[in-house]
């Protein structure tokens, strides 16, 4: 990967009707990286989105793309970027394949983009649907085409909003498997999820924002690294239905007669044991669970509501 | 300039509602000629107010012009409005055209949907309202002027309505009645003077006068004038929605 940005944010903020939505935000997405933008409901992550794509105008602060002030330079910006939105959209005029043309019409590509175009179609299981129109197509038929559209350019940095919401698995599979290809490509991809083992596994860089500021921005394994907690998963004989204040106040998930424990890294596993014992709990199995990006990103949410 | 980006847009907005021309070409023409038809049955042939000037050969200019401005303004509107309600507005904000380019593309749709209209009707009334180009130059500078005036006011209506009902009212309570009390049906110069001098305030009676003044040759106020005001309103309007469109106004959040 090289040093090059293709997205910085610089101090941005914006607020609706007095309300909040991003409060100086600065970060820097790295050229050809798998980037995830994470937080709760209402956390900035789409307000922040529009704003790189230019759909919402910025109260204060900058964005460049690629380099290109997305304001000042609005048509290199977009040029270089590709935005697949949350929300499905309807055009009852025109079939998608004249959709996607008269998308790179937009853009200023001609005959020679139509190749893509019909590569795109085949690539995202849209070809028999070409001279369909978007009202009569299915909600995962939909977000392809919005893929397609997105794409049609062939952006540097493309940004997926929520991409697999509502999304059956076959096309989520066959989504992530085209868009790994692109970033093995160079494309710098930007993914906004609330499946965060999604973002776990694709990506290598992570913000989380909660309330519209920044509270994290690292490199995934990083990220997990510096969780205060580990846990241990314990298989009992028996799981009372009430716990030892000493036992519930450790506990992260309870299942069957199963318990995660949680207990701060690097603190002696025999202290935990012997909490079990006085308690008079029999013990058959234990084992070692590693911190996910959800413990993370639970933790540093306040989402953490597990007991 | 992105000019394949401007033409391509040009394109789709005329595509559009010819995708729809029984809605958006034929309509319009068989309304008209009803107009035409009833208007011309049941009126005494002096009432235009004019001398030698019968009331038909006097209500065919205006109803054309009537019809033409009429849908500008619906095209640009409900292509716009449409573009919010289905959410594809945003594809095209989030390409690199520019504000000009965008509203220019809009205008030039609602002008070929309007001249497209308005030659329909030239054309199907020949049959039984023979008329002779007194000034093809007025013709066509009123007919271009006029609707571009009302695809821009079209613009402008679609960028501010949030729903289709407010278009309807935009519509029903500003273009309707600025259209029918704008001499379309009889010349100002047979109103009282109260009325006379309230229509001078209203913009759609110089498009109307300046038009029938290139088919007829006389006109309530000169053709200069009407021409001067009309150049204005046009001025005014765009300036007005390229400020709009470039803040993002209603489009942008």
């Amino acid at each position: 990967m090289s040093n090059a940005i293709a997205v910085e944010i610089s101090q941005l903020s914006k607020a609706y009707q007095g309300v909040a939505a991003l409060t100086d935000v600065s970060l820097q997405i790295p050229a050809g990286s798998f980037f995830a933008l994470l937080g709760p409901n209402g956390a900035g992550k789409s307000t922040l989105i529009g704003i790189i794509s230019g759909l919402i105008n910025a109260d204060a602060g900058s964005v460049k793309v690629m380099g290109h002030n997305v304001q000042t330079d609005f048509r290199a910006a977009r040029r270089a970027l590709g935005l697949v939105p949350q929300e499905l959209i309807d055009e009852p005029f025109f079939s998608i394949h004249q959709l996607l043309r008269i998308q790179a019409g937009y853009f200023g590509l001609g005959k020679s983009q139509w190749a893509w175009i019909d590569e795109l179609l085949q690539r995202l299981g849209l070809w028999d649907k070409r001279d369909a129109y978007m009202p009569a197509l299915s909600g995962g038929m939909k977000r392809r085409v919005l893929i397609a559209l997105a794409l049609v350019h062939k952006p540097v940095v493309v940004v997926l909003d929520e991409p697999t919401a509502g999304v059956d698995i076959e096309l989520r599979l066959s989504m992530w498997a085209f868009i790994r290809e692109l970033h093995a490509q160079g494309h710098t991809i930007i993914l906004t999820t609330h499946y965060l083992e999604e973002a776990e596994q694709l990506c290598e860089k992570i913000a989380i924002l909660r309330e519209g500021r920044l509270l994290a921005l690292e490199d995934t394994q990083t990220l997990i690294a510096s969780h205060p907690w580990e846990y241990i998963e314990v298989t009992l004989e028996t799981l009372p239905a009430a716990l030892p204040s000493v036992i519930a106040d450790k506990v992260h998930r309870r299942s069957a007669n199963k318990l995660v424990l949680r207990s701060a890294r690097g603190s002696a596993r025999s202290a935990l044991l012997s909490v079990l014992s006085d308690a008079g709990l029999i013990l058959t199995e234990m084992r070692q669970i590693e911190a996910s990006l959800e413990d993370v990103f639970r933790t540093l949410t306040h989402t953490d509501v597990a007991k | 300039m992105n000019m394949l980006g401007f033409v391509t847009l040009c394109q789709k907005e005329i595509n559009r509602f010819m995708s729809v021309s029984v809605q958006t070409i034929f309509a319009p023409l068989v309304s008209t000629l009803l107009y035409l038809l009833i208007f011309g049955q049941v009126m005494p042939a002096d009432a235009s107010g004019f001398d030698q000037v019968s009331y038909n050969v006097f209500l065919l200019p205006g109803l054309i012009m009537m019809t033409m401005l009429q849908n500008a303004f619906s095209n640009s509107s409900s292509s716009l409005i449409q573009s919010k309600m289905y959410g594809n507005l945003d594809l095209l904000l989030l390409s690199p055209l520019s504000a000009t380019e965008i509203f220019l593309a809009f205008v030039i749709g609602a002008i070929v949907r309007g001249m497209m209209v308005g030659i329909a009707i030239l054309l199907v009334s020949q049959f039984w309202i023979p008329f002779v180009w007194i000034n093809p130059f007025w013709l066509l500078s009123f007919a271009l002027l006029t609707t571009f005036v009302l695809g821009a006011l079209g613009f402008l209506a679609g960028l501010w309505a949030d729903k289709y009902d407010k278009l309807a009212a935009f519509q029903n309570f500003v273009i309707l009645p600025l259209t029918f009390l704008s001499g379309v049906f009889y010349s100002v110069s047979a109103l009282p003077l109260f009325w006379q001098q309230a229509t001078w305030f209203n913009p759609f009676f110089y498009m109307v006068d300046g038009f029938r003044y290139g088919f007829l040759g006389v006109s309530d106020v000169s053709p200069w004038l009407s021409l001067g005001i009309t150049a204005v309103f046009a001025v005014v309007l765009s300036l007005l929605c390229l400020v709009l469109l470039a803040k993002g106004w209603k489009i942008r959040r």
